[in-house]
């Protein structure tokens, strides 16, 4: 089967983000419908020019963007999925996991591994929505409680980018289980004080949300995104009112004292970075000896 | 006493008001009431035996059924309940505090729905605000200050989706919880006597031993919310419920839960006083249980229970590789 083929380490180069897009010269935004140029868009991140709308990356993007070039190395992909209760909606849950694979050309939600951040070692893990809503089941539980073990054991820093409907209901109590698992295990990487940096992308909901999403010794989320317990629809429904503006949306979240900051996409990898030296002591690669004399916002904007 | 019985259970109340009628018609015919009794129990073991998934859920919502300070008042003694956060509020969906059981200090977590409409109202049908979990993680810190084992009793259809409880970080608090369960050093016993919706259930269910009610459930979501987003029907939980693997009995064979309470023929709310003789028992044993081990023993087995939960399938590496070359 196709999504048995994959080797223990992954070396991704980038730029891999050229053919992910869509053919074509123009690019039409997703949120305010104006057309850029195809090159420009990509350039930018993704994210539009004239709006600011972050549009999702997808996993391979991501790590593109975050991992220096050629430096990460896909770990745990031999933990691989199964259907434990047999379960069957419009169509069995097996079905429906070769079909996300087919469909995300991912084998699962989350891609774990270790990787570069401007020279700085660190674990990275990163979701895939396109992946059934990049849904926590056993095999994200499983993978990302391996990542966080193996930083706890080799005192490496942690940073895991989220973009999560919640927990995979099709694994009933076992998805849920893995909140517990995951958190459990972030327990024993604070005990031995290692950094964990969250960040949230949109969306981050539920189950990962109300697990290690949240539990970062700080959590950036990129501008605008979706992020809270219950989904907006629930909510509504349950206590029958209109939801306020910008109710969930990172700013709310930030306003509420549940965030370290909102980073435009452009800024999040030197962002990272910077946490990672703070929290480690280690420099990034990029900051040439003068520079590191300098204040750091000419590195980083607030 | 009125009981409020579900369709399922129709043939039993017949049964039982005919047997009523028998024994109040005199003279008494002793031959004919011994009769019914026994068809009254065959036909109660024929469908108690026998229920589904569903009729689970029914019965762990029953409206008579004993709630979580019912076990601590039929269970222990002393009781004294704390309140608050410290920082926002006192949730009344959950009720915390200390009481002693068999002679023993205990700290008591309870999630706690309402009997009636009026007190339903000031549990919130017990779903719990964020506040509510930083109560929890508040009084059993002084558990493990104090040197108290902890015990558990879950009971909610779920943590309360309001815009409150989003503005106040219930992700957070939830979150927050399942971690630092793992770090308390006293022994923990979570009981799911009802319903265990979701992460409003975990965010105080990470325990040394989980121990479920004959007729609880717990599950990743409630049978309703699950057809609603699958089905895109609410009509579908029954469907829900039986694809879900919710049952106590289900739990178990996932190897989530250590052990099943039984409870008296008909359910937990036909005779309570069984049901907590039932409840003090599995509790009894499995605090005598946790309380010989060391406590790095303790903690260690805690990570290693929850660490070992999920099915996923492990390709050998040279599997791995072996495929990729195809
Ligand atoms: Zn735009």
């Amino acid at each position: 089967m196709a999504w048995f083929k994959k080797e223990k380490y992954t070396t991704l180069k980038p730029p891999v983000m050229k053919d992910r897009i869509p053919e074509g010269l123009w690019t039409k935004c997703e949120n305010c419908f104006n057309l850029v140029l195809t090159k420009d868009f990509e350039e930018n991140l993704k994210v539009c020019k004239k709006c600011n709308h972050h549009h999702r990356l997808t996993a391979r993007e991501r790590i593109a963007m975050l991992a220096d070039e050629g430096t990460f190395q896909e770990m745990f992909s031999n933990v691989q999925p199964t259907d434990p209760l047999g379960f069957v909606d419009s169509k069995p849950y097996s079905e429906r996991l070769k079909a996300a694979q087919k469909a995300s050309g991912h084998d699962e939600a989350v891609v774990v591994g270790k990787a570069e951040i401007d020279g700085i070692p660190v674990g990275l893990g990163v979701m895939v929505f396109e992946f059934v809503g990049g849904s926590m089941g056993s095999v994200v539980g499983e993978r990302i409680t391996r990542l966080i073990e193996y930083c706890t054991e080799y005192s490496l820093p942690l940073v895991i980018v989220s973009a999560s409907g919640g927990a995979r209901m099709q694994e009933g109590i076992l998805s849920l289980m893995q909140m517990a698992k995951t958190s459990g295990a972030l327990s024993r990487l604070a005990e031995k004080k290692v950094p964990f940096i969250s960040v949230l992308t949109n969306p981050t909901t539920a189950g990962v949300m109300a697990s290690y999403a949240s539990l970062g010794d700080v959590i950036i989320a990129e501008p605008d995104a979706l992020i809270g317990f219950a989904g907006p629809r629930v909510i509504q429904q349950t206590i029958n009112q209109i939801l306020p503006k910008g109710f969930q949306k990172s700013e709310f979240v930030l306003e509420h004292g549940f965030l370290d900051k909102v980073v435009h996409r452009k800024d999040l990898k030197k962002t990272i970075a910077l946490f990672l030296h703070y929290f480690t002591g280690q420099k990034p690669r990029s900051w040439s000896d003068e520079e590191v004399t300098e204040a750091s916002e000419n590195r980083v904007s607030a | 006493m009125a009981i409020t019985a579900f369709d399922f259970e129709k043939p039993i109340i017949e049964l039982e008001n005919q047997l009523l009628e028998r024994e109040k018609q005199e003279p008494r015919d002793e031959e004919a009431i011994r009769a019914l009794r026994e068809e009254l129990e065959r036909k109660q073991r024929e469908i108690f035996e026998n229920l589904t998934p569903w009729q689970r859920v029914l019965l762990a919502r029953h409206m008579d059924r004993p709630h979580s300070m019912d076990f601590v008042q039929g269970l222990m003694t002393d009781f004294v309940e704390v309140h608050g956060d410290r920082g926002f509020a006192d949730d009344k969906a959950v009720v915390t505090g200390f009481a002693r059981f068999r002679g023993e200090r205990l700290c008591v977590i309870c999630q706690q729905k309402g009997r009636d409409t009026k007190e339903n109202l000031m549990r919130n049908w017990g779903m719990m605000h964020p506040e509510g979990y930083r109560k929890a993680m508040r009084v059993m810190r002084l558990a493990d200050k104090f040197g108290m084992p902890i015990v558990v009793f879950i009971d909610t259809p779920g943590a309360f989706p309001g815009i409150g409880a989003e503005e106040r970080g219930q992700a957070e608090a939830i979150a927050r919880n399942i971690r630092d369960m793992f770090t308390l050093q006293v022994p923990i016993v979570c009981i799911v006597i009802g319903e265990g919706a979701s992460g409003g259930a975990l965010g105080v269910g990470v325990g040394d031993r989980i121990l479920m009610l004959e007729n609880s459930w717990y599950c990743v979501i409630s049978p309703e919310g699950c057809a609603a987003i699958l089905w895109k029907d609410r009509g579908m939980a029954e469907r829900a419920a039986e694809q879900l693997k919710l049952t106590a009995k289900d739990l178990i064979a996932l190897e989530v839960v250590d052990e099943i309470i039984p409870e008296p023929l008909g359910g937990a709310h036909r005779d309570p006083q069984t049901t907590f003789k039932n409840v003090g028992v599995a509790l009894a044993k499995n605090l005598e249980m946790l309380q010989a081990l060391p406590v790095n023993e303790l903690l260690e087995q805690r990570y290693l229970k929850f660490r070992a939960m999920g099915k996923f399938v492990e390709l050998q590496q040279d599997e791995a590789t072996s495929s990729q070359s195809e």
